[in-house]
């Protein structure tokens, strides 16, 4: 889980100046201390260290089985840790039922009651708080304005469209004003137009209320365009942390390039590497591959290349010889509106990918199936990897 | 195809329902019949429901069945509820097995040996037979058939109901209370349904475990048939045979709303 430093390039798109996590003296909101949850045989977190920090929009993301959503039950108290603790605001929570934690969670399944309406859906938290009745339902009244569900509020939840529910759930679980918000795989249910839409929304709502949100999903997307911070988990570990632009332009690993969007991995052996760039000798590009990269790597090592289609161009005509240069021919072609992909195919039998956007409609010569074409990268295109 | 019903078909729905139907219809008749003798048909008349409610030894084992029926239900009920519970909810707990089987076990076994076991219990405790040892009886014996109505519904709950309470700040006893029991009220209503009409027409456990001064309404009967069938006796079964049904019927309608609802 090494965080690489790379002063000497911006990474992707920065947010805002919002990093807490890069201040020594900002103490965490929730912090996992090499938490480790065991299922009967199985282990479904295996040490997990983290820190959240209030006002932070955090991701865990990981395929399916891979301990995120346990993570996310044992802050909310559904599970106990066998080893490690979790504390809350340097609180550990140990032993604390879910109804004494001020964190709530919104379920996958939105777990609404049936037999309440939508308006006493959301007052259900405020009732357990104690609170006066005009104080609930002034506070109902709000989060259903906020939910833009004003008209609803005595319909019961079968009545309301997947959208709805999934609105209704959020105003539940933010109206008695936790904390911290735990979102289970939100998204799952909507379609995609739907899904797009809300993750804006949920961004706006989580900037406007300053409310700390930890979401666990398996989509990518979902987690980069929502998320300040992202961890990638595998196998119930944490694999790497960081911003979704390092995390995607960063990867510190094959498993991270790989799970998060399409990558290209060439294999190769260091032949140079002198803490500025690396050049790597492989049989499928004549030139080698040559990148920017300042971690010196022992010179003989195996050592991967790691490069997004989209930053592979495609030459209909020869470029001049040198590094970063393959020659294939054209497998397949994705036409997906605003982006092409092209599938190359290398003498060797391996397919690469290579993107283009299409920014005109029309072009002089297009790609064509079966084209000899030659793909090139520049040497800050790719990332080296080690592991 | 012809979609209708062939003769084949009908023919045999009148016979299936002419088996099950036909001696009560020939009941609820005769029990409108003026004539003294029971077989005989001497014109209408409703004068057998008036002898009815004046006879006092009927009345009483009347208001004796219901008092049984209620409490024993809601005793079956409660408990049933907790069993359901304790089955679909705790998991492989250590006996699971064996208690569920020893829930079920009454569903199968002669109602005599039932009767004539709790019989040797109370004698054995020293407990003087009367009406609550029908009560406690009934509870017993109706107590797996509220387990298993509950059971099923409770297993299609969906836990994170629960969870969604309980992570909203309500314990779990609350959470149990505000959530889970509204959406399984449905069983657990026609669980109560089932316990009070199993007890309302229940003559074996009710005759072991009965005692002076609370006998039942099936007893009665059961006890005047035997000195000769009275047209009474077919007033009061034709007055039983309409709250059963009306009461089967309203369970029904609640069930059939619900789902309409859902």
């Amino acid at each position: 889980m090494t965080q690489r430093s790379r002063p000497r390039l911006n990474i992707g798109a920065v947010r805002s100046t919002f990093a807490p996590w890069a201040d020594p003296a900002a103490r965490p909101l929730v912090r996992f201390e090499n938490v480790v949850k065991r299922f009967g045989g199985e282990t479904a977190v295996a040490g997990v260290s983290l820190d959240i920090y209030e006002g932070e929009f955090f991701a865990l993301l990981g395929p399916s089985g891979c301990g995120k959503t346990t993570l996310m039950r044992l802050l909310a108290g559904f599970e106990d840790p066998d080893e490690g603790r979790v504390t809350l605001a340097g609180e550990d929570l140990a032993g604390r039922p879910p109804h004494r934690r001020p964190v709530n969670m919104m379920f996958q399944s939105y777990a609404l009651f049936p037999h309440l309406s939508v308006e006493k859906n959301i007052a259900f938290g405020l009732r357990q708080l104690g609170l006066a009745k005009d104080e609930v339902a002034a506070r109902a009244a709000e989060m259903l304005a906020l939910v833009r569900l004003d008209g609803l509020a005595r319909r019961k939840p079968h009545q309301l469209s997947g959208g709805q529910r999934q609105r209704v759930a959020l105003a539940r679980a933010i109206a008695p004003r936790p904390r911290m918000l735990l979102l289970d795989e939100p998204l799952a249910a909507l379609d995609r137009k739907l899904r797009e839409e809300t993750q804006f929304e949920l961004m706006a709502l989580q900037q406007s209320l300053g409310m700390t949100f930890l979401i666990v999903t398996h989509d990518q997307e979902e987690a980069m365009v929502t998320a300040d911070r992202i961890a990638v988990m595998r196998e119930g570990q944490i694999v790497q942390i960081g911003r979704p632009a390092e995390v995607y332009e960063a990867p510190n690993s094959r498993y991270v390039a790989d799970f998060i969007g399409d990558v290209n991995l060439f294999e190769g052996k260091v032949e140079r590497a002198d803490g500025q760039s690396v050049r790597l000798a492989s049989d499928e590009a004549q030139g080698g591959f040559e990148a920017v990269e300042d971690d010196v790597i022992a010179v003989g090592a195996t050592a991967w290349l790691a490069v997004r289609p989209e930053k592979i161009q495609v030459h209909l005509d020869a470029p001049p010889p040198g590094p970063n240069r393959l020659a294939g021919k054209v497998a397949d072609i994705g036409y997906l509106g605003d982006w092409t992909t092209y599938l190359v195919e290398l003498p060797n039998g391996r397919t690469l990918r290579a993107a283009r956007a299409n920014a005109a409609r029309f072009v002089e010569r297009p790609v064509d199936w079966d084209d000899q074409i030659w793909l090139t990268f520049a040497p800050d295109a790719g990332v080296v990897l080690t592991q | 195809m012809r979609r209708g019903l062939t003769a084949f078909n009908r023919v045999s729905l009148l016979f299936g329902f002419g088996f099950l139907y036909l001696p009560i219809f020939l009941l609820v008749v005769y029990s409108f019949n003026a004539s003294q003798l029971v077989t005989v048909w001497g014109g209408f008349s409703t004068r057998w429901y008036a002898s009815l409610f004046r006879n006092e030894q009927l009345l009483d084992a009347v208001w004796v069945t219901f008092r049984v029926g209620l409490i024993s239900a809601t005793v079956a009920t409660i408990l049933g509820t907790f069993a359901a519970v304790a089955l679909v909810r705790a998991g492989r707990f250590k006996g699971r097995t064996l208690f569920s089987g020893l829930v079920y076990a009454p569903l199968v076994m002669p109602e005599v040996v039932l009767g004539l076991s709790l019989l040797l219990l109370f004698v054995a405790f020293g407990l003087p037979r009367g009406f609550w040892t029908v009560v406690i009886g009934h509870a017993t014996v109706t107590l797996c058939y509220a387990t298993v109505v509950i059971q099923a519904r409770l297993a299609a709950f969906d836990r994170q109901l629960e969870e969604a309470a309980r992570d909203l700040g309500c314990p779990p006893f609350k959470a149990f209370f505000l959530v889970t029991l509204p959406n399984i009220a449905p069983a657990v209503a026609a669980a109560w349904m089932l316990a009070f009409t199993l007890s309302l027409d229940d003559l074996v456990i009710a005759s072991f475990t009965s005692g002076p001064g609370a006998t039942t309404l099936p007893m009665r009967i059961y006890s005047q048939v035997r000195l000769g069938v009275n047209p009474e006796i077919n007033a009061v079964s034709t007055l039983l045979i309409g709250l059963v049904a009306t009461g089967v019927i309203a369970a029904y309608l609640m069930q059939l709303r619900r789902r309409q609802d859902a």
